[in-house]
């Protein structure tokens, strides 16, 4: 099918772009004559496109906004992407699903800066096709010598970063040439207009390639089993083989519902086989030769879009293709400078920063590289804790083959382990600030759990920073890391049948959700040992909190780190009120009472 | 009209991807459903996305009291075996609201906005479908496909979630819902050309006939049996049509001769003036749309 041209506009109010985009639209027809007439005579056509009141007040655009008009016949689909340097992550999401980008400049200021900003982040999201729109020619007395000099600037530069398919167009925004028509001050131009160089748009290559259908639900009706999906790229038809991912599963397609007989690249349908298959969500049809790979570990491109820092070890939901599994970034190799394209050293990436990273998943996924499908191989991070998207990827390659590591099934269960000690196993996690009487309570707790005769082990902050964590420091990143590793370590404890203490400060929640998702339904109680912060700093039992409040201890829990309270803690400890003897009894009550 | 047809099969291929994906992502979603032309093609999309099942969730219609008649008969029939839902703000109801007496705002805050939120939380209702598309006016451009409303249902532009390649994030926290349109790319005259592809059923209201009407502050008002004539009024019989079909006090006909679907298409085609000109809410003060946004409007 002939998509619409999605096009995306890269370049500041100063270049004339919000002129261009009015200029395009008001001449394509595409302004009801009551919003023209508004404007009154003469208009300013920029006013066309100024958006929400918020933005009007600030005197910037703050978000995409998305139009359209006719050329020629052919739809397009403008997303107008901000100029400023603090919206990265609009401009990123507006180049998402562009086919095609117009990217500005002011013929009195050739390429800048920002011009090379915006290239850089085009090449990144994969929009391969760039006309550079030499604007303001009227102001350069329609110089050819002018036009040239900048097109052949920018041309070098994009071939830098791979984009060859550059045509440079002279326009003046504010009369129209080279926009849609043709002007006689320009008549030393011989190349396209910007609107014929539009339509001129090949489709999307899609369609080729074999059979791609990501499953995103299946309709059951009776006796009918359809599997959903759009498809990603290929075509495929009653009667062709098909294989299904990650079982491997074959059939033959008995049916396609959609709008026409055969299913192809971007048409949604509903496929139906000739043999009844397990397939859900998330799973993918594909044609029988060339299956894509199957990873759990990535390379990737990420473009950080959340105020909330990028921590490595993090767990976030990532979602690619019909598949949303939990996931990780393992480490940032670099971050890359827009501005300069130079590969910085980052331990966290912010907003609008972009980096070069690797990625670990909770379960192998079907994926193709960014580079051959944009909609295979891309994907977003989604913050666990606000529900945001935080991030957004793009693969570049599988680190290792998923199924060159299979987990190794074990002879003795722990089901068996924990029989053998007699209990059940459990996590009980202390949390709370630096000095509320964790390890004072945990240890306590441990004693009495030996006097009723349970197997346990107590993980404490402080020793294991000396042993397991000591190449650790006191980042936000490297606090992750710390309890990733200390959480992973209670899970094998736990497999082992153990009863597992862990008292750790643990100031972030997300880590705290991700060490309870990693163990067993019912095997983690958090506890948390609440203390207010004036207590426990003028108890200062370590005298940390001495040294913090005189700068000489960076990153200190409370003091200038944050502790991000329990909302439902399974046991809440008021540290003020009760005796360590005291909280001990309670949790043990809270032990020796759980159901199971 | 090779091409247009293309287009049209884009525009169902995403919309019927943004429907499964969204029922696929959440709880408990709902359509509303208002018996106009977007929300009919909604409606059928969806019908289509779940073929051979019906679509899996309920319909949802927030009354105004001051809706078209022959609206409310065309909803009833165009939902049939499915499971509607009719809801009316006790509060404006007791209060009889109306347009005439309180005010194009207040009429439309209360019986909508209100009513629509009283409506969502009653069914606990976490995504809710609707017509909005990106061309009807300047806010909705900005709008995402899946827009994230605050509990309290309202839509803070500067906090809406990224929306990159078709990955749409439909994770919900903290009382957190969404409102979904799946029309987000379609023009008006895409939705005109599909009807007539597709062969959807309408209000005749979209068509031209000869109806009694008013003019009053520049709009042609329905003269109906209930609407209170002002000092001079007098309705006059002319051919109109409606482009858009809202609470009949506030959505002003437009002279035409378009009887048929042909004709619609042919005029929508060549029409010079916006769509929602005749709707009064729009023309309230700047920003308007924007504002009733925020504050939980669709």
């Amino acid at each position: 099918m002939a998509a619409p041209i999605r096009l995306i506009a890269c370049g500041s109010v100063d270049d004339g772009k919000s002129t261009l985009i009015g200029r395009l639209l008001h001449d394509a027809g595409a302004v009801p004559a009551d919003q023209l007439a508004a404007l009154g005579p003469d208009p300013d056509l920029s006013l066309l496109v100024d958006g929400l009141s918020a933005e009007r007040e600030q005197g910037i655009t703050i978000d995409v906004a998305y139009r359209f008009f006719e050329l020629a016949g052919r739809r397009v689909i403008l997303a107008d992407a901000p100029g400023h340097e603090q919206y990265t992550r609009n401009m990123a999401t507006a180049a998402s699903t562009a086919d095609v980008a117009v990217v500005l400049v002011d013929a009195r200021k050739g390429v800048l800066t920002q011009t090379r900003r915006h290239t850089r982040i085009l090449a990144l999201m994969g929009v391969r096709r760039v006309l550079l729109a030499v604007n303001k020619m009227d102001q350069v007395g329609w110089s050819h010598q002018t036009f040239d000099a900048v097109a052949a600037d920018y041309r070098a530069f994009a071939s830098t970063l791979g984009l060859d398919d550059v045509t440079a167009v002279p326009v003046s925004a504010l009369t129209g040439a080279g926009v849609l028509r043709r002007d006689p001050a320009l008549s030393w131009y011989e190349g396209p207009t910007l609107s014929q160089w539009l339509v001129q748009t090949p489709a999307p290559a899609m369609a080729d390639g074999p059979f791609r259908l990501p499953v995103q639900t299946v309709i059951r009706h009776g006796e009918h089993r359809g599997f959903a999906g759009r498809v990603a790229q290929g075509a495929i038809g009653p009667g062709d083989p098909v294989r299904v991912l990650p079982s491997g599963a074959k059939a033959l397609v008995s049916a396609v519902s959609g709008p026409t007989p055969d299913a192809h690249a971007g048409q949604s349908v509903s496929i139906t086989l000739d043999r009844p298959l397990d397939v859900s969500r998330g799973d993918w049809l594909i044609s029988s030769e060339y299956p894509p790979d199957v990873a759990d570990q990535f390379e990737a491109h990420l473009v950080w879009m959340s105020d909330q820092p990028l921590l490595p070890g993090r767990v976030h939901d990532l979602k690619i293709g019909t598949t949303t599994v939990p996931a990780r970034v393992m480490e940032i190799k670099h971050r890359v400078d827009p501005n300069s394209g130079e590969a910085l050293a980052a331990r966290t990436l912010g907003l609008n920063e972009i980096g070069l990273i690797t990625l670990s998943l909770d379960a192998p996924v079907p994926f193709e590289p960014y580079a051959d499908n944009r909609d295979l191989g891309g994907f977003i991070l989604i913050d666990r804790m606000s529900s945001a998207t935080a991030g957004a990827g793009m693969i570049r390659f599988a680190l290792r083959r998923a199924t060159n590591i299979r987990p190794q099934p074990l002879s003795v269960s722990r089901a068996e382990r924990a029989a053998r000690k007699g209990q059940t196993p459990l996590v009980l996690w202390f949390t709370g600030l630096s000095g509320a009487g964790k390890s004072t309570i945990a240890n306590l707790v441990e004693l009495r759990l030996m006097e009723h005769g349970l197997h346990s082990t107590l993980l404490d902050g402080d020793n294991i920073r000396g042993g397991l964590n000591r190449d650790l420091g006191f980042t936000d990143a490297d606090r992750v890391e710390n309890i990733r590793r200390v959480a992973e370590v209670a899970r094998l404890m736990t497999d082992a049948g153990l009863i597992v203490l862990v008292s750790f400060i643990s100031p972030f929640r997300a880590e705290r959700e991700m060490a309870r998702a990693l163990m067993e339904p019912g095997e983690f109680l958090e506890i948390h040992i609440d203390a207010p912060l004036a207590l426990v700093e003028a108890r200062d039992v370590k005298g940390l909190y001495a040294r913090a409040r005189a700068g000489r201890l960076a990153n200190f829990t409370g003091i200038d780190s944050p502790y991000e309270a329990p909302e439902a803690p399974d046991l809440r400890i008021d540290a003020a009120a009760l005796t360590p003897e005291q909280a001990a009894d309670r949790i043990l009550d809270l032990i020796l009472n759980r159901p199971g | 009209m090779g091409s247009d047809d293309d287009v049209l099969d884009w525009l169902e291929a995403e919309a019927v991807h943004i429907l499964r994906e969204t029922v696929v992502g959440v709880e408990r979603p709902v359509m509303l459903f208002s018996g106009g032309k977007d929300s009919a093609v909604m409606l059928h999309l969806a019908r289509k996305a779940f073929a051979p099942a019906p679509p899996p969730f309920p319909l949802l219609h927030v009354d105004t009291m001051w809706k078209f008649d022959e609206m409310y008969a065309f909803r009833d029939a165009a939902a049939a075996g499915l499971d509607l839902i009719v809801h009316r703000n006790p509060e404006a109801q007791a209060a009889g609201i109306n347009p005439f007496d309180h005010g194009a705002s207040v009429h439309t805050d209360l019986w909508k906005t209100q009513g629509l939120k009283q409506a969502l939380d009653a069914g606990r209702f976490d995504a809710a479908f609707g017509g909005a598309r990106r061309d009807e006016e300047k806010s909705r451009a900005k709008e995402r496909v899946v827009s994230v409303r605050t509990a309290a249902h309202g839509w803070d532009p500067k906090a809406q979630r990224p929306e990159l390649w078709s990955l749409y994030n439909t994770r919900l926290s903290d009382g957190q819902t969404l409102r979904v349109f799946p029309l987000s790319n379609w023009t008006e005259l895409d939705v005109w050309r599909y009807v007539q592809r597709e062969g959807i059923a309408l209000p005749s209201l979209y068509l031209a006939a000869d109806r009694p009407v008013v003019e009053r502050d520049g709009a042609l008002i329905l003269a109906h049996p209930r609407l209170p004539l002002r000092p001079g009024e007098s309705p006059t019989v002319r051919r109109v049509r409606f482009r858009t079909l809202g609470c009949w006090p506030l959505t002003g006909a437009v002279d035409s001769q378009a009887d048929t679907l042909d004709a619609v298409v042919a005029e929508v085609a060549a029409a010079t003036a916006s769509e929602r000109q005749g709707r009064a809410i729009d023309h309230d003060p700047a920003a308007s749309m924007e504002r009733k946004k925020r504050e939980g409007y669709f």
